[in-house]
């Protein structure tokens, strides 16, 4: 009797400690069958809503660019940007650009992409009240102060600089000359809204409508979505196949996993640990190229150490004394590029790539740096620290392989070792408020495949990534040339020729390009990336 | 016992605020999300601004916790990163990881005490050492390499189950990570068990029963195995929260979106609505299943009462 009576004690206590973790039940869907066409890909969960100005990552940006259209898109194979949702975009004067439309154009839900549906966007992406993370973007355009003031309340909603003269036209005035601006438009940040953005915004972001290849069907957050072709989609890359289907895993080692056990078709994050084995575990399915982004060490020429006169040499010869092949082999299995100049390959000899462009001033030559770094008057204190995050990407291995380059070179153990910080928010930290006063690591990814955008954040004097305090006025002058050059080969000549001066004064020490990886199953084919590093789903073919 | 049970409820309440406090002022202090958002990049700082007054950043760590305080108790738990609301990840997240969690949880306590009786019945026979030997090396493997290595096994190379659990979590999917789940737990309640049946089997009132002439069976169900689990079930109750923070280890490996992956996510992002939130939940189950364990105490041994 009495554990009867307990018992029931036992259900009333439980009943009133858990009433307020009363839960809902989650919901299912299909998962791909076999022989639907539809192509089962890997996915990551989003940092951030599905806003073009509010990307800055590439698993959302993966998914912007299936279902959005720019004026211009870049070309999976040699990045060059090509006018696509534009018919033209033509200037006079390098700095009003009038843009015209292609007729006909429709959003996924059948509503038509008009001048406003650019204008619009972008006005909602530089306003600093709509907190986008990619507001910087629209910096070039006139007006931009005024809806994004760096202190205070913006005093406009509107940028002056952009007009919409009719339906399928608006012009763009920019705050200086900049004649690859058009080029920049291939950038997410850039695309067209609908209507619907601004009437039913979290409708929205719950099926994300754009102008691109492929429409969302189905949108559940954290898990999966599922695209199909957009039948109202006229541009070039219409889809091979009869739709994607991402999905979200928690770990790319069960992603791998799933994709030996043929449950998933397209991998592009294959673990580390996986790659010494992949080719042959996926008998060769694999794809491994350079990608868009560039891995430095910077110096800090805001301390007096390092800047120096004759500190150039010593950071030369610093340069000259890693070993960078070895290290991609060894530390990395491949999966990095020795560097040959400060942009990616990933841009094209026609986009300011170049190979060779650093000379010798990152091929390791053991004796040449030990000279440099002597005749400059060796390392400030006879000692040096390379900082690193210690929380992401396993950079202790290559920054300790780096230190033990260099201290061979010098036949001095102690003459470099890693300097680890705890979180990497800590670390940008540190960086951002100039307080580093040794070297440390720093990496960019491009926002948009152009030289342009590998120098000048990171270079120019103020530029708004510029982690190593560079400012050199010959090099700015050669910026602002080629700003203003309307001959496109000629300006990149002239950004390539500001490149050089880096080797010479060496701000950063050039490391290596990341690769993108892909690997795929037996079940599909034409797997390819673009300069991004996404997979270019649109030309991926189911096999029968 | 009722007066037992709302004094419990009422200890529950500043254990509750202390608890949540330090998770708070821990998550606040591991860094600024807001710089994490911006990646490699410097964060421009007018943007930055308007993102640490939409948090409520821009307050002192006391103020934000008062406020978030408020927020909770007119359940508004806070959005994530990605801007859904947490509730909503609760919402998807508690009934998935639940299921693990009770799939993991048969598994223990039946496998556990099975094997635990027959131990402790058969003391010094092969299949007492063989338990012995088994418990050993399931304790001595960490989770995540008998994760891998049945993933491996059984989902790539034979076939068998599948690697990656499917999306919604179905049932025939969470049996292999309920295993790995309650793998370590399953050793401890076997060992609980053995050892708690072997010392009661020698007791007095065991010998009566014997000797009265009931059946073997109802001897060893009723008489020995009831009064030989109270250790066992408090275990086992206390081992509930410790199976849902568990999960956040097997929840990655074999993609289950349940606390665990929302909870990394949480923290590899420094988004600390989602991390306080979720946390704030596991403390209450904690509580919760504690309390219910004490009260469980009674019904097995009638000598054990609350006033």
């Amino acid at each position: 009797m009495r554990g009867a009576k307990s018992a029931k004690w036992v259900v009333g206590a439980a009943v009133v400690a858990l009433a307020a973790t009363a839960c809902g039940s989650g919901g299912s869907s299909d998962a791909g069958g076999s022989n639907d066409g539809i192509v089962r890909a890997w996915w990551g969960d989003p940092q951030n809503p599905l806003e073009p100005a509010n990307t800055n990552e590439v698993q959302g940006g993966k998914v912007l660019d299936m279902i959005f259209m720019d004026l211009k898109e870049y070309d999976p194979t040699t990045g060059k940007a090509n006018l696509e949702a534009a018919q033209s975009i033509t200037t006079n004067d390098q700095q009003n650009f009038t843009v015209k439309l292609k007729p006909g154009l429709k959003f996924s839900d059948g509503t038509p992409v008009t001048a406003s549906s650019f204008v619009d966007a972008w006005n909602y992406g530089a306003l600093l009240t709509n907190k986008q993370l990619n507001a910087y973007f629209f910096e070039d355009i006139a007006g931009y102060d005024q809806v994004h003031p760096a202190t205070g309340a913006p005093t406009a909603k509107t940028m002056s600089g952009l007009k919409v003269v009719d339906n399928g036209t608006f012009t763009v005035k920019l705050t200086q000359k900049f004649s690859t601006w058009p080029d920049r438009l291939g950038y997410k940040a850039f695309a067209p809204l609908p209507k619907s953005f601004f009437t039913d915004h979290a409708g929205y972001l719950d099926k994300p409508v754009g102008d691109g290849p492929y429409k969302v069907v189905s949108y559940d957050k954290g898990s999966s979505m599922k695209l199909v072709p957009n039948p109202y989609y006229t541009g070039p890359s219409k889809p091979k196949n009869k739709g994607v289907l991402l999905k979200v895993y928690t770990d790319s080692n069960t992603a791998y996993a799933d994709l030996q056990a043929g449950n998933l078709d397209v991998l592009d994050d294959i673990p580390a640990e996986q790659l010494s084995h992949a080719k042959s575990d996926l008998d060769g399915r694999l794809l491994n190229q350079p990608a868009g982004i560039i891995q430095t060490v910077s110096f800090p020429l805001n301390q007096k150490a390092w800047n120096a006169p004759g500190m150039d040499k010593v950071r030369l010869g610093l340069s000259m004394a890693i070993d960078r092949k070895t290290i991609t082999q060894k530390i990395f299995q491949g999966t990095r590029t020795p560097a040959g100049d400060l942009t990616s390959p990933v841009l094209g000899a026609a986009g300011g790539y170049s190979a060779t462009i650093a000379g010798d001033s990152v091929t390791y030559n053991p004796t040449k740096a030990r000279e440099l770094i002597k005749e400059g008057g060796g390392i400030p204190g006879g000692h040096m620290t390379i900082g690193y995050n210690a929380d992401s990407g396993s950079h202790k291995e290559w920054v300790d392989a780096v230190c033990n380059s260099i201290n061979n070179v010098l036949g001095n153990n102690k003459a470099c070792v890693g300097a680890p910080t705890g979180t990497f928010a800590d670390f940008r930290n540190q960086i951002t408020k100039g307080e580093m006063t040794n070297p440390f690591r720093s990496g960019w990814q491009m926002d948009y495949p152009l030289i342009d955008d590998f120098l000048t954040p990171l270079y120019a004097t103020g530029g708004s990534s510029n982690d190593s305090h560079y400012s050199n006025p010959q090099f700015d002058a050669l910026l602002k040339q080629a700003n203003a050059e309307p001959d496109t080969a000629k300006a990149t000549e002239l950004y390539q020729q500001a490149e050089k001066l880096l080797f010479k004064d060496m701000p950063v020490i050039p490391l290596w390009y990341q690769n993108g990886e892909a690997g795929w199953s037996s079940r599909v084919s034409h797997v390819t990336e673009n300069a991004f590093s996404y997979p270019v789903y649109t030309d991926i073919t189911v096999n029968n | 016992m009722g007066r037992y049970v709302i004094r419990r409820l009422l200890q529950m309440v500043p254990v509750f605020i202390g608890t949540t406090f330090l998770i708070f002022v821990m998550v606040y202090a591991l860094g600024d999300p807001v710089a994490a958002m911006f990646g490699d990049k410097a964060p421009d700082p007018a943007t930055a601004a308007q993102i640490r007054h939409a948090m409520y950043l821009d307050h002192s760590l006391p103020a934000q916790y008062v406020h978030y305080m408020k927020q909770i108790f007119t359940g508004d738990f806070g959005t994530s990163a990605s801007g859904q609301p947490v509730t909503q990840l609760m919402g998807s997240a508690f009934p998935v990881t639940i299921r693990l969690t009770l799939v993991a949880f048969v598994i223990e306590a039946v496998a556990g005490v099975g094997l635990g009786l027959i131990a402790g019945l058969r003391r010094g026979r092969l299949a007492d050492s063989g338990v012995l030997a088994f418990t050993l090396i399931v304790v001595a493997v960490p989770t995540f390499v008998t994760g891998y290595v049945l993933q491996y096994f059984l989902g790539v190379k034979w076939h068998v189950a599948n690697p990656a659990v499917a999306e919604g979590a179905p049932i025939g999917d969470l049996i292999m990570p309920g295993v790995v789940l309650a793998g370590v737990s399953l050793a401890y309640v076997a060992r609980l068990t053995r050892t708690s049946v072997a010392e009661n089997s020698r007791a007095d009132y065991l010998r009566t029963a014997v000797a009265k002439g009931l059946p073997r069976r109802r001897v060893v169900t009723v008489h020995l195995l009831r009064n030989s689990l109270i250790p066992v079930v408090t275990f086992l109750g206390t081992d509930i929260g410790g199976l849902m923070a568990g999960a956040v280890v097997t929840e990655r490996i074999f993609n289950i979106h349940g606390v665990g992956y929302q909870l990394y996510q949480g923290i590899l992002r420094q988004n600390p609505p989602t991390v306080v939130g979720f946390v704030t939940i596991l403390v209450i189950i904690f509580l919760a299943a504690n309390l219910i364990v004490d009260l469980l105490y009674a019904v097995l041994d009638p000598r054990i009462r609350y006033a």
